[in-house]
């Protein structure tokens, strides 16, 4: 080991593509598994939401108007850069959750394949859920999903890249952008993922990440009357009644979650895509 | 034929005119218009208004026969009935016309003389209007020489689907002249013109050419008439109306037989053309056979019990 | 004779079998409700049709805990091809009655009987026909093996179709192994108690489906209950927030088919007669009162006087009147409340500076009734273009270029429907793309089909009824 001191990296949000500061200007401090202090990072507020959101509103119509192929290479790219920068995710995870090393890259792998998992149903998804309707009559009609629009995500506390990726993913291989909220306690993980997001082909807007509390963020999300849908993963059980009430007040797709954080590193499916999705059903006569 | 528009003058300055008015027209959806035929065909007529119905059916007929085998006795016998339709009930209306080939309008003329119903003729190489002009309009000189008070051309479906509008267009115009006084009737023989985009376009093209009627079909060609094609028809004199302030008819011609099938005729003359359409002068039904349905419906709701076919004349 | 006036031509009302009382039904017999019973009447005369008992606390509960068993030992054991062929002889039942049901629906609803008769009780028939044959192919329906159905399904309908929305609920319902609570609507429950009847003649074990008319509060009993494990609601988008406020933080599963303010886009190069046809039936199916009614009419700037004189002339040719004369068009508003919020919202348009056309038909003496209606000159911050009106009014605005007619038509909370007239072929599919609706009807308005999903975007609700997606909503998936 050389006496070299290394140089320590400003944690900030991940808003339209760009890293800004917390408006507040608040940070707080995060540690590892044993205590030891890693870094400060941003303290996202209500107005970082309010900012994220307008960003993921502003990136839809982009998002969702891309071709199913473009989407997938874009979610395949992000699979592509997370490989290259495995270890240093690995060393990120083994930090924020306090595991071994062997473990950590494990769980960085899982995180990789998901979002090739996820890239490959970007141009599967019409076909499964899709159909044409034989009406009774002389008409043409079919059935597409299409992407719900904004959708709030707050990421689970305890899987810090991999359920953060299991949560994500799939929002983003429907067409919808996301505004995410990381694990309080674990969010460097996230922060590096929205640095390989902000260098790889995702457009800016279309995910946002923010650093801070769900117990503080979730309301604003769930009340904010340009989100869409609703993921509160994240919340405390006893929370997310509460969240989804305050969801109700623009008629959100709230996700329904299990009590306790699942086991992540069961291959994803597509409930989750179907969830951020609406069946739109075309009619049109046909005729001579 | 009042000064026309000039949106309408200008359509037929010349051939790429028209071809640019009648393309010009709004599409028809055949799903829609169908839907529509067939929803207002659900109107139920009762009573005083069925009877009402019938009447003006009955006076509304073109009477027709137009066979190989037509003769002076045939002629004779249809201009009696055409008179007076059911003896035996003196209140039913006279028809509105005879129809018969050109050679058989002189008898027609003769059996019909001072009974105010009119005499008309098929004409122009009827009814598949494959011969030169000069052969077209010598036949309606013969015919409207013999007494036919109406003529009945048919348009030049081939020069039609083959996009020489101008020269249906000065058929038409031709054969208008040649009619003098009488008036003329437009076959456009919609079950060879196929799609309803066409029937318009056709409408459109023998309304600008002076038409005084347009009319579905010859008889001779399947489908004849049909619900949805008089709707666009109607809309297209309807239109015409808004346009020059000038009324236009229709003649619904070819397998009309039952007195259900021409109270819907009615019912689409009534909503779609409007009130004003509701008179021989403007609507017509050919036909050979309805005649006798119509004079046996008449009696049921005169007499309040049904009747068979043997009851009326025919 | 210068006039074609139609004599009336009414159809029976002896074929309602109307009865003097009707009563809740709970674990296949019907009981006294102990609610408060109520009148429901005649929309198109005000007079009382019957009594209706009604449901109280306690008979939701019995309901509830009827359709629990029913689902944990006969209908949630039962393989689904035994269930499927209830489903069929239930269709099956329905058209043998359907012109009983029709011209029950008319009288209880108001709607002209030639909708009932040939809108409604077709597709109420078809839908049961449809989800029969899904009951045995659940494995085939793209939800994994052996999906499971959720238990017992609260379902709350409104007034507008009564038996078309009970058979969207119920047929899916019961296709997917669940069982069902059903709540008709307060000024409309007679055609839903006489499915019940329906089902106790197709042999439903007990306590599959209950029937539970009354109002709003036992709707909120339902939704409260602890018991039912699902809640599926059509109606206002208002009450949906209220329902969703309701079971969030519960278990209970929920679809909401809510209000809509739908655009209906007319491009120069529509098919104007039939694009005419279709606004009108768009905004006037119904009297409006249909959540995806076409009721912003959006037209191109270079042909909107043309259109508006086309449709004002077709409109004035409709029949309003007597909901049972079989040439009626226009038939009666549901209730005396409807009519009243119909007239209030009607009267912004006037305060706000639109221009009001009326149509100059006749109006009835006496029942509920409201001439249709079009606002021109409409801007997208008046009341009447942004707030659902459910009666047949009809707002127009104009746009100058696609994005323009794109943007003004997503410009709403709402998103359960829109239009599209347009000859050119990729015009439509363009538009179609654009619309954030959860139906697209492109030179074509108001077309229902049990194989075609319908639902909302954004507050019109969530989740999907018919097809292959709509199953969705009943199963544990």
């Amino acid at each position: 080991m050389s006496d070299r001191v290394s140089v320590a990296k400003t944690c900030k949000l991940f808003i339209g593509g760009k890293f800004p500061r917390s408006e507040s200007g608040r940070v707080y401090p995060v540690q590892d598994g044993k205590g030891a202090f890693l870094a400060n990072v941003a303290h996202a507020s209500r107005k970082d939401v309010r900012d994220a959101v307008s960003a993921a509103r502003k990136a839809f119509p982009g998002w969702s108007g891309a071709t199913a192929y473009n989407r997938g290479q874009v979610l395949y790219r992000v699979a592509e850069l997370l490989e290259g920068r495995r270890d240093q995710f690995a060393a990120e995870v083994a930090a924020a959750e306090g595991i071994a090393a062997r473990r950590a890259q494990s769980l960085v792998d899982a995180s990789i394949d998901r979002w090739v998992y996820y890239a490959g149903w970007t141009d599967k998804i019409a076909s499964v859920l899709g159909a044409a309707n034989p009406v009774a009559g002389p008409y043409f009609s079919f059935t597409v999903p299409e992407p719900t629009g904004v959708v709030g995500v707050l990421a689970p506390q305890r899987s810090s890249l991999l359920g953060l990726v299991s949560v994500l993913a799939p929002v983003l291989a429907a067409g919808c952008t996301a505004v995410v909220v990381s694990s309080a306690r674990r969010p460097l993980p996230a922060v590096c993922l929205a640095e390989v997001l902000a260098t790889s082909d995702v457009p800016g807007g279309v995910a946002n990440v923010l650093t801070g509390r769900a117990t503080e963020l979730g309301p604003w999300l769930a009340s904010h009357g340009d989100v869409d849908a609703l993921d509160p993963t994240g919340a405390t059980v006893e929370a997310r009644a509460e969240l989804a009430r305050e969801a109700a007040g623009n008629i959100k797709r709230v996700l329904t979650v299990p009590a306790e954080e699942p086991d992540w590193t069961a291959r994803g499916d597509l409930a989750r895509l179907r969830r951020y999705l609406e069946a739109k059903t075309v009619w049109h006569p046909m005729g001579l | 034929m009042t000064a026309l528009a000039p949106e309408l003058a200008d359509a037929i300055r010349d051939e790429a005119s028209l071809r640019r008015f009648l393309h010009g027209l709004p599409g028809v959806d055949q799903v829609g218009l169908e839907a529509r035929a067939a929803a207002l065909a659900t109107r139920s007529i009762k009573k005083a208004a069925k009877l009402w119905a019938i009447d003006t059916a009955i006076s509304m007929v073109d009477l027709t026969t137009l066979e190989g085998a037509d003769t002076r006795g045939k002629v004779t016998a249809l201009a009696a009935r055409a008179k007076l339709p059911d003896p035996a009930r003196p209140g039913t209306p006279p028809v509105a016309a005879v129809c018969v080939y050109p050679d058989l309008v002189a008898i027609a003329a003769e059996s019909l003389k001072g009974s105010g119903v009119g005499v008309a003729s098929v004409a122009t190489a009827f009814p598949a209007g494959r011969s030169s002009l000069a052969i077209k309009l010598a036949e309606v000189t013969l015919a409207v020489a013999a007494g036919a008070t109406e003529i009945d051309m048919v348009i030049d479906r081939g020069a039609f689907l083959e996009g020489r509008y101008g020269q249906v267009f000065e058929e038409i115009e031709a054969v208008k002249a040649a009619c003098g006084t009488a008036e003329l009737k437009v076959i456009l023989e919609t079950g060879e013109l196929v799609t309803y985009d066409n029937v318009r376009r056709a409408s459109w093209l023998a309304l600008l050419a002076g038409g005084d009627f347009i009319k579905t079909s010859t008889g001779k060609v399947s489908p004849a008439a049909t619900l949805p094609v008089t709707h666009v028809m109607l809309q297209a004199v309807r239109d015409w109306h808004r346009s020059t302030g000038e009324l236009r008819g229709v003649k619904a011609a070819g397998g009309i037989r039952t007195t259900k099938e021409a109270i819907r005729y009615l019912v689409a003359v009534h909503e779609v053309g409007g009130e004003a359409w509701l008179t021989p002068a403007l609507f017509r039904l050919g036909a050979s056979s309805l005649l006798t349905d119509l004079l046996l419906q008449r009696r049921t709701q005169l007499d309040g019990h049904y009747t068979g076919p043997g009851q009326v004349p025919a | 004779m210068a006039l074609f006036e139609y004599a009336p031509a009414p159809e029976s009302r002896e074929v309602a079998n109307l009865k003097p009382s009707y009563r809740p039904l709970i674990n296949g017999e019907f009981v006294d409700g102990t609610g408060a019973p109520l009148e429901t009447i005649n929309p198109a005369t005000e007079e009382v049709l019957a009594e209706v008992s009604t449901a109280g606390p306690s008979d939701v509960d019995n309901a509830v805990r009827a359709a629990r068993r029913a689902f944990d030992k006969v209908w949630g054991p039962m393989p689904g091809t035994e269930r499927a062929k209830y489903l069929f002889r239930i269709a099956r039942l329905i058209q043998e009655r359907s012109r009983e049901l029709a011209v029950l629906e008319t009288l209880d609803n108001g709607k002209p009987i030639r909708e009932s008769r040939d809108a409604d009780l077709p597709v109420v028939a078809a839908h049961f026909f449809y989800h029969a044959g899904w009951a045995d192919k659940l494995d085939y329906a793209g939800f994994g093996p052996d999906p499971k159905p959720l238990g017992v399904a609260g379902a709350i309908i409104p007034w507008n179709f009564p038996l078309l929305m009970l058979a969207w609920k119920v047929a899916p319902a019961l296709a997917t192994g669940n069982t069902v609570v059903l709540k008709p609507a307060e000024t409309t429950p007679l055609t839903a108690l006489v499915f019940g009847e329906i089902c106790q003649q197709a042999g439903l074990p007990p306590g599959v489906v209950n029937i539970l008319p009354g109002a709003g509060d036992v709707g909120g009993e339902i939704v409260r209950h602890g018991g039912v494990d699902k809640i599926a609601f059509t109606g206002s988008t208002e009450v949906g927030k209220l329902i969703q406020r309701e079971v969030a933080g519960t278990p209970k599963r929920l679809t909401l088919e809510l209000g809509g303010k739908a655009a209906n886009i007319v491009f120069d190069d529509a098919p104007l007669e039939e694009a005419v046809e279709g606004i009108v039936n768009g905004i006037f199916f119904n009297q409006g009162q249909v959540c995806c009614a076409g009721s912003r009419l959006l037209v191109q700037e270079s042909i909107v006087d043309d259109l508006l004189d086309r449709l004002r002339r077709r409109i004035a040719r409709l029949r309003l009147g007597d909901p049972l004369d079989k040439n009626t068009d226009i038939g009666a508003i549901n209730s005396a409340a409807q009519l009243a919020r119909i007239r209030e919202l009607a009267d912004t348009g006037d305060a706000a500076g639109a221009r009001r056309w009326t149509s100059p038909c006749a109006l009835p003496g006496r029942g509920f009734f409201f001439a249709p209606t079009v606002f021109s000159g409409v801007e997208q911050s008046m009341r009447i273009a942004r707030e659902e009106i459910f009666g047949p009014v009809l707002s127009v605005l104009t746009f100058r270029t696609p994005d323009e007619a794109v943007a003004k038509a997503n410009n709403t909370p709402y998103g359960l429907s829109a239009g599209v007239w347009t000859e050119k072929g990729s015009r439509a599919l363009a538009i179609a793309g654009a619309l954030r609706a959860g139906t697209v009807w492109a030179n074509t308005f108001n077309r229902f089909d049990p194989t075609a999903p319908f639902g909302g975007y954004q507050e019109s609700g969530f989740g999907r009824e018919g097809g292959r997606t709509g199953l969705e909503a009943y199963l544990n998936v």
